[in-house]
């Protein structure tokens, strides 16, 4: 209930090309602190003393670390589109690179747009007029149907139910707390303050469990994680560069510190894919995989979506493959062997290892067959039914409303601890209804008393 | 025989006689049409005013210049503050009454209101020249003429009483029921429905034994509910109420009666309240319960009749009347009269405008029961709004909406418009997003300006208002001027277990301990008393408020702000929703049917997504 239509004196972020991967995106930001939060961001110039309509080019980053070199145009109020302070960055094409600025940018302070709001509030300023804005409108109406059909997506399974939990466990704390309010003068029993806190202290962890959950498990965000292992001298930083080499029309040649967290990024058929350990079997370190023998390598195995198990063709048999293949069953590890250095051997035949299903033969050397190599690293970490444009979008609003949610939820254990009268909890607990409605669908006053007269006599 | 009316009042309950003073006081000329005068203002179920959030909504009616406060402090013979331990917003005033009181002083007040005239009769029609409503057509076939006409009928429109099997016509016990307006509404296109509603027994005090329950007694200082300042009656003499419990045994006997339960039976169609049920229906739902609490209380000062809050049934009166004399002290009990369920006709509410008239006949207004409600607050308040905007009509004036941040007002019938309502609607305080603006101990200071510009509040209630205004703001400045030494203070806080003072300190800032009140202070700390004592009580809580919970109630003001700009953003009569393909199918139909005024009114209607309402923004124009 508490602005249903957020306000428009804050500022907003989107990201206003089309989800996927094409050559660039361009994300937008709009309100009183846009220039001032990317100027933040952008080391090369004062953007603030730029003039309006301007283009400049550099690195933006996020405190040490450089995210991507863009293009910033800068379109000063009243002369842009929203009428605001607009700000329109242009970002290599990746999904991830995206995702990555635009959460630096929440983390400044700035709040992920709705459907549709840069068209409101454009209109509500009067940059648009009738005309204008009704050829906007479809627009808008099939984004929201997107977005809706994305959402729905990303409620499938797990998520949904964690989502549907919180917010019933929400209802009742909120219900608990308005019982004492609107019926404290009714023969039932009340909660007692230890209850609320068992009570917040659930919904909390259930909270950051969920966030978690982000930053850990969702494909998308993170990509797929890919370990590259196999004993020394089996080729696995050749593959490393030939796999890298082929990228680099979308990974920014970058120098020094964030090497090693950017560049590793392969984009194939749309999918992303994070390699691991890169610089271990960069720069042979010490603790890298290439040093441990594949049992003691298992942690970082684990850690990885998919491994590729790379070999010597003409240093292994199929009994010792076989052994390998049994331990990443046994540790149930999605996997792919690849056979490297066949070239070397121009009677090499494939027949020795038939018995293997997931395999493949290259040269990394020669960037042989290192396209199959990619589609059946495809194949094995999507199973074919990955949708990456829906996902990231609805992702990033959730867990923005997460993030909220997070923080508002600290005010009331705070309250709690303080033990402020009732009715000014509540004040804080409605923050959280309206954030976790911002996802799960808006919490009313009638989920409140749907849950208090379904469990408590009231009424005289 | 009659001359032509400005407003014509039909129904003198708590929504009517409010219609007629609120219009009659702007400068209408009224005629209060009733079935019977001699039980206007009647409270037909419990002798009680106020409770949670209803004794903010009488507060507000006495701060906008109506009755109803004032009726209840003269006619009270109990007065409890309700969630004293709670946080300010949550105070409630609630008050026992005199029911034959409470009626003589509404009759009186009104009486002594210049341009409202009486007549008995029922109103069986109203006069319809194409889309407006102009007059009433009464039993004894008188034509009276009006600009405008109020509807606040009540229990009355085709009401039916159950008791057990037996059931007959009647709005209210030994009362007859209305016919004929409900029936020509809907020929014209209206739509009506049923609910339903109930009452306990009434019994004899005398045969009642107090001393196996438990005393309730009244509150030792009587704040009452109208901002007016007249003599409140001795807090010594207040009338106790009293409690008891059910036990398994009157479960087991009224479950004897289920048979003939009307409810259970399925005789009654209407949707009662759930907040209000039958005592049947407890020990059904909820059957793990081996009791239930009983209220006693008296009607007055005078008689021996008692209402048995908590016991409203429809069975068999043979069946109440044994169960009740199962309950301790009630061994020996006579009834005056058995509880009984009542079903009557209502209109959905969204057929509404803001101001309570109908969207289909202009100059018709509804108000109380009719528009779905339960409650004498929720129904005073809109007879009050319905009588202003009738006023305003009649008149060619503005139409006065309060919004959901001024008032309970406005949260009520905001709701109703845009939401509708399936069961009796009562107001929740968790209803109002800005519970913590909307206290009993502001309403004056937020809405007897707008009341007193309208002509309605008077010239003493807004006098009263700026002085309040201006001493709690010097009480606020001497409060933040005023440092007080730690040897001053510390043993005083020594004493409530709260940390010392290491160096003096702010007044304005020890306040904020959360066990340290303003009130304590005067009573224990010299230099406070010294620069406070010539303010008055109502100040003093007043600033200690403002301080104590600024931090909230800024909180609240800026959500104010956020919502504000929808709300001043009006949609016109004249838009065109069929225009807009793009809305959802539901929302084009629920803007359609509800005719949002705003587009903060759009956002609230159920089933309406925020991109339907973005959408609508784009298409409107401003």
């Amino acid at each position: 209930m508490l602005g249903k239509l957020s306000n428009w004196d804050d500022t907003i972020v989107a990201l206003s090309t089309p989800q996927g991967i094409g050559a660039i995106g361009v994300i937008r930001i709009s309100g009183d602190k846009a220039i001032e939060v990317i100027n933040e961001m952008f080391p090369s110039k004062n953007l603030q003393e730029q003039a309006s309509h301007t283009l400049h080019v550099g690195f933006l980053k996020n405190g040490n670390e450089v995210l991507d070199e863009v293009v910033i145009s800068l379109f000063k109020s009243p002369k842009s589109y929203t009428g605001e302070n607009v700000i329109e960055i242009s970002c290599h094409g990746s999904p991830f690179i995206q995702e990555k600025i635009i959460q630096a940018i929440i983390s400044k302070g700035v709040r992920m747009a709705k459907a549709g709001e840069f068209t409101q509030r454009a209109f509500l300023k009067g940059k648009l007029d009738l005309t204008q804005a009704e050829a906007v409108a479809d627009l808008i109406a099939s984004n929201t149907e997107a977005s809706k059909n994305a959402a729905l997506k990303n409620m499938r399974g797990g998520f949904s139910n964690s989502l549907h939990q919180l917010r019933e466990q929400l209802i009742q704390f909120s219900a608990m707390i308005e019982l004492e309010l609107d019926f404290s003068q009714e023969d039932v029993v009340f909660a007692d303050r230890k209850k609320f806190q068992e009570l917040i202290s659930t919904l909390h962890q259930n909270t950051k469990r969920l966030l978690q959950s982000f930053a850990l498990g969702n494909v998308i965000k993170n990509g797929v994680q890919v370990a590259i292992i196999g004993k020394p001298n089996a080729g696995k930083s050749t593959l490393l560069n030939t796999l890298l080499n082929e990228n680099r029309a979308i990974v920014s040649e970058i120098a020094g510190t964030t090497r090693d967290t950017i560049e590793e990024i392969l984009n194939i058929d749309g999918v992303l894919f994070r390699l691991i350990d890169t610089a271990g079997i960069r720069h042979h370190t010490k603790d890298s995989i290439e040093n441990f023998g594949i049992e003691r390598s298992l942690e970082k195995m684990h850690q990885a979506d998919v491994v590729i198990y790379l070999f010597d063709v003409n240093e292994i048999d199929a009994n010792e493959l076989k052994k390998r293949e049994d331990e990443l069953i046994q540790n149930n590890i999605t996997y792919l062997l690849a056979g490297n250095k066949m070239d070397l051997d121009e009677s090499f035949s494939k027949e020795k290892f038939s018995s293997f299903h997931n395999i493949i033969f290259i040269s990394a050397k020669n960037n042989s067959f290192i396209d199959q190599l990619k589609k059946s690293l495809v194949n094995v970490a999507v199973k074919g039914d990955l949708n990456t444009e829906s996902i990231v979008i609805t992702n990033t609003r959730h867990f923005e409303a997460l993030q909220k949610l997070n923080i508002a939820l600290q005010d009331v254990q705070k309250g709690l601890d303080e033990n402020i009268p009732a009715d000014l909890l509540a004040l804080d607990i409605r923050q959280c209804l309206y954030y976790l409605g911002s996802i799960t669908g808006e919490v009313t006053n009638e989920d409140q008393l749907d849950y208090i007269f379904s469990k408590f006599c009231i009424g005289k | 025989m009659f001359p032509e009316y400005d407003v014509i009042v039909v129904g003198a309950g708590h929504a009517g006689c409010e219609a007629a003073a609120s219009a009659a006081n702007l400068g209408s000329k009224v005629l209060l049409v009733t079935t019977n005068l001699q039980t206007i203002a009647q409270m037909s179920c419990n002798p009680a005013m106020g409770g949670i959030a209803k004794g903010q909504i009488i507060r507000e009616i006495d701060a906008m210049g109506g009755y109803s406060g004032i009726v209840t402090d003269k006619s009270m013979i109990q007065f409890r503050m309700l969630n004293r331990s709670k946080g300010p917003a949550m105070w409630s005033p609630r008050a026992q009454n005199d029911r034959m009181l409470f009626s003589a002083t509404w009759r009186e007040m009104l009486e002594n209101t210049p341009n409202v005239d009486f007549y008995q009769d029922t109103v069986h029609s109203i006069i319809i020249t194409g889309d407006r409503v102009c007059g009433v057509i009464t039993g004894l076939g008188n034509k009276i003429r009006s600009s405008s006409v109020i509807i606040t009928s009540g229990t009355f429109l085709n009401g039916i009483i159950h008791i057990g099997e037996k059931q007959f016509g009647g709005g209210r016990v030994a009362e007859k029921a209305a016919h004929g307006i409900t029936e020509q509404l809907v020929e014209f296109g209206f739509e009506s429905s049923r609910l339903k509603t109930g009452t306990p027994p009434r019994v004899d005090s005398r045969s009642l034994d107090y001393s196996k329950m438990e005393e309730q007694k009244g509150d030792e200082e009587i704040v009452g509910f109208s901002y007016l300042d007249f003599k409140k009656i001795n807090p010594a003499k207040q009338k106790s109420c009293f409690i008891s419990y059910t036990n398994t045994q009157v479960h087991d006997i009224l479950r004897t009666g289920f048979d003939k339960s009307p409810m259970f039976q399925g005789r009654i169609e209407g949707v009662g309240p759930r907040y209000c049920p039958s005592i049947e229906d407890k020990i059904n739902r909820f059957s793990e319960r081996e009791r239930h609490q009983l209220f006693v209380e008296p009607e007055g000062w005078n008689t021996v009749e008692i209402y048995v809050n908590g016991f409203s049934s429809s069975l068999p009166e043979y069946v109440q009347f044994q169960a009740l004399r199962s309950v301790v002290g009630f061994e020996n009990c006579k009834f005056f009269r058995p509880g009984y369920a009542i079903e009557y006709d209502y209109f959905p509410p969204t057929q509404l405008k803001h101001t309570l008239e109908t969207k289909l006949l202009g100059g018709l207004f509804f108000a109380g029961q009719i528009n779905g409600t339960t409650g004498y607050e929720e129904a005073a308040c809109q007879g009050l709004m319905a009588g202003i905007n009738a006023h305003q009509k009649s008149k060619n004036l503005e139409p006065v909406i309060l919004k959901r941040s001024d008032a309970y007002i406005g949260v009520l019938i905001d709701d109703l418009i845009s939401k509708g309502t399936e069961e009796p609607y009562r107001m929740f305080t968790s209803r109002a997003e800005f519970r913590t603006l909307l206290r009993q101990d502001n309403a004056d200071l937020r809405l007897t300006e707008l009341s007193y510009r309208l002509g309605l509040a008077s010239q003493e209630r807004m006098d009263a208002v700026l002085a309040k205004k201006s001493n709690t703001e010097k009480i606020k400045v001497a409060l933040l001027n005023l440092n007080i030494e730690p040897e001053e203070i510390n043993p005083y806080l020594n004493s409530i277990d709260s940390t010392i003072l290491l160096e003096k300190q702010r007044a304005a800032k020890i306040i904020l301990r959360p066990n340290v009140s303003l009130q304590s202070l005067l009573e224990n700390i010299p230099s406070v008393s010294a620069s406070l004592s010539s303010y008055s009580k109502q100040c003093i809580e007043q600033a200690e408020i403002q301080v104590k919970y600024e931090r909230y109630i800024e909180k609240e003001k800026e959500l104010v702000v956020r919502m504000s700009q929808l709300e001043e953003l009006i949609i016109p009569d004249s838009f065109d929703y069929n225009k807009v393909s793009a809305l959802s199918n539901e929302a084009l139909q629920k803007f359609k049917r509800i005719k949002p005024r705003t587009l903060g009114q759009a956002s609230r209607i159920s089933g309406v997504n925020p991109s339907d309402v973005q959408i609508l923004m784009i298409f409107m124009g401003r």
